[in-house]
């Protein structure tokens, strides 16, 4: 009679467990893992929903993992999903069509929402947020700019020869680059410094443009703090002082400013021979097919994309609005620099945008890797630059030609697979 | 029946534990390894062995395996027999020994890398010592070297307690009567050691050695911490193939490369140091 007693007791205990995590949703994301940026997400931006929701994240690959696990089981516990554009193009054909979803009257931008379709007639993911990368420079380095240069139109050249000046005139290189295991140089490599000289991403991969690319880069590479192969978040060694120049995603960037608002100028990508380049990014929203309360899960997309909601997300991620909303003056230093920053340099007469790689799937992390092992190869191996290509386009045409992708910004559209010339 | 049915009965925990837990992903890796869409291929090494990390990869591996080891085999050597000797204290100084043990790996690469970091604590000592004038980048991608050095450190220092608890524990089956005839005859300290202390420590040694070859071959955290990506190594490969990469398939060549190695070596070690039945104490 006891064990009964014991084991209903179980069973009633077990239920509502199962009955108390039902009631949450599982926000499952890549987006905003350092652990103020989770912290703020919980306690900030999703404690107005109606509804509790458990925010959680995890790295690209752990997250894909157990995404990819639930459904393959057919069932799952995670709710709405939170990544970026790439994210989500490995599992489109998993994800529930949000065409249907009540945004209210909040208008989203159009290119971002025709991004969240993946090339299907339906709405795959719904932007979430949006940012960029961007230069940031400690103001003592403002007295070596070479003279006559604007840092609104700067470019690679320019940015080299202030570095070198820098350097010469402290007597340590001081130009920063996020390098290391963690840093995001892969998008550097197929964003900013690719399009800008070659004006491609993809097809002139192995161009002559391309070597010259990489041999600027090298140059720049002598004015660099060697350190740069251990940096992944640049707003550290710029608040410390060990760079004074740097590169870096916005989320990345914005501590350096928040913290010494008065130390640091934030200015536009360089430019190069065939423009500006740079690469927005878009985080977006999605719900994949296994999650077990659809119209919870919905209301939830719904309540990320309200302005309230979308300047909460600001505040807490540095990563700015995808929904026509008017900021309001209490914002931190960080989004005050940026903002404009953004404007001036997507604005640009020669702004070059070149988008995250589309319709590679799970060849994503490879993609990337084409770039950082060119990187690692040329300019810390001192590899021949010519041969290095050769053989990196090889690994890179094959890819392309397995996940049959076709072109994207700047590469001109093409049928079937993007040509690697 | 029940006493004869009873071992097997005990072992059935352990066994199924080990077929769940063990055998069927290895099976399901190894599966992994020798397939790519759906069919039978040896692609995944090929792809695996073509990589231009590859072989930076598997030498570093073999080399910090290859100066680790010894050694940690002899300074657990020397170790055991200090505390073996002891009279009083003992347990005081296996447990200050064994303190390492207690840290996990990856744990013990950031101590470590507080140590060697640009701003940690060596640099600050040298600049107060007037030694440099600016802070010295030991772990830069320019000094492989010195990485190589701080991961052997940081190895050493981790996990050559794992082998003195081991040859402690082996040194306590030796009888005292060996000892105090060879004493008799006179024999001298180092005498006794080679002719008696290392002669019936062999299984002991061969355990040790065997666990900590096998860990050397896996080593990760401490890389990871240490070195980033400037020092490749065959775990952290299959860790980059795996998630960075998204091909499972080539993560478990490596996976299965590492298995062999180890399997390979742990026979390796039975053989080389194989205590004959009769002689066993």
């Amino acid at each position: 009679m006891n064990a009964l007693k014991t084991l209903a007791g179980a069973a009633l205990a077990l239920s509502i467990a199962i009955g108390g995590a039902q009631a949450q949703v599982l926000f499952w994301s890549t987006q905003a893992r350092p652990v103020e940026e989770t912290q703020k997400m919980r306690s900030e931006v999703l404690k107005a929903f109606n509804g509790q929701v458990d925010y959680q994240v995890a790295e690209d690959g752990p997250w894909l993992t157990r995404l990819q696990a639930e459904l393959q089981a057919g069932s799952g516990t995670i709710g709405v999903l939170g990544g970026l554009h790439g994210d989500f193009s490995t599992v489109g054909a998993d994800l529930v069509d949000l065409s249907g979803v009540d945004v209210g009257g909040v208008k989203l931008n159009e290119a971002y929402k025709k991004l969240g379709t993946l090339g299907t007639g339906e709405q795959k993911y719904l932007p979430w947020m949006q940012a960029t990368f961007l230069m940031a420079a400690n103001k003592q380095a403002l007295q070596y700019l070479p003279a006559g240069v604007d840092l609104n139109t700067i470019t690679y050249d320019q940015l080299i020869e202030w570095s070198k000046n820098i350097a010469e005139n402290t007597g340590s290189p001081k130009f920063g680059f996020p390098a290391g295991p963690k840093g995001l140089k892969h998008r550097f490599f197929e964003g900013f410094l690719y399009p800008s000289y070659t004006g491609s991403m993809v097809t002139k991969f192995r161009s002559a443009e391309a070597e010259t690319a990489w041999n600027k880069f090298k140059e720049l590479w002598q004015f660099t703090n060697p350190n740069s192969t251990n940096y992944a978040f640049m707003q550290e060694p710029l608040l410390t002082g060990e760079v004074w120049v740097a590169f870096d995603h916005v989320a990345r960037l914005a501590d350096a400013f928040n913290q010494k608002p008065d130390e640091f100028v934030a200015f536009p990508a360089p430019a190069g021979p065939a423009g500006r380049g740079y690469m927005p990014v878009v985080a977006g929203v999605a719900i994949p097919k296994t999650s077990p309360d659809m119209d919870k899960a919905k209301a939830l997309v719904a309540y990320m994309l309200k302005p309230e909601t979308q300047i909460a997300t600001l505040k807490a991620t540095n990563f700015f609005p995808v929904v026509d909303v008017k900021l309001p003056d209490d914002m931190p230093a960080s989004v005050k620099a940026f903002g404009p920053t953004i404007t001036t340099m997507t604005g640009a007469p020669d702004a070059l945008p070149a988008l995250l790689p589309m319709g590679l799937g799970d060849l994503g992390g490879k993609f990337n890797q084409v770039y950082v092992d060119s990187f690692e190869r040329i300019v810390l191996g001192g590899q021949d630059v010519h041969g290095v290509l050769e053989e990196q386009a090889a690994a890179l045409k094959a890819l392309i030609d397995k996940a049959k992708a076709s072109c994207w910004a700047p590469d001109k559209p093409s049928e079937g697979a993007c040509p690697v010339d | 029946m029940h006493g004869k049915a009873l071992p097997y009965l005990l072992l059935m925990p352990a066994t199924l534990f080990l077929c769940v837990f063990f055998l069927y992903p290895f099976a399901l890796v190894a599966f992994e390894a020798f397939t790519r869409d759906g069919g039978f291929t040896l692609d995944n090494f090929r792809t695996m062995a073509g990589n231009w990390k590859f072989p930076v990869a598997f030498w570093n591996t073999t080399l910090l395996a290859a100066i680790v080891v010894p050694i940690q085999l002899v300074t657990a050597l020397l170790m055991a027999t200090v505390v073996s000797r002891l009279e009083t204290g003992r347990g005081a100084a296996l447990y200050i020994f064994a303190i390492p043990l207690g840290i996990s790996d990856l744990a013990a690469g950031l101590i470590w890398l507080a140590i060697f970091d640009q701003s940690g604590f060596l640099n600050t000592l040298l600049s107060n010592l007037g030694l440099v004038d600016r802070p010295v980048m030991f772990l830069g991608y320019q000094s492989k070297l010195t990485i190589f050095i701080a991961v052997v450190l940081a190895e050493i220092w981790r996990a050559t307690a794992i082998m003195m608890v081991i040859l402690v524990a082996g040194m306590g089956l030796i009888p005292r009567e060996y000892h105090e005839a060879a004493e008799v005859f006179g024999a001298s300290p180092w005498k006794r050691f080679v002719k008696i202390t290392l002669p019936l420590l062999r299984p002991s040694l061969q355990t040790a050695i065997i666990l900590r070859v096998i860990l050397a071959f896996e080593v990760f955290a401490v890389v990871a911490a240490l070195g980033g990506t400037n020092l490749p190594v065959l775990m952290g490969e299959t860790y980059n193939w795996q998630f960075s990469l998204q091909d499972r398939n080539v993560a478990a060549a490596f996976a299965l490369l590492i298995l062999a190695i180890s399997v390979g070596l742990t026979l390796f070690f039975l053989r080389a140091l194989r205590v004959p039945k009769e002689a066993r104490i």
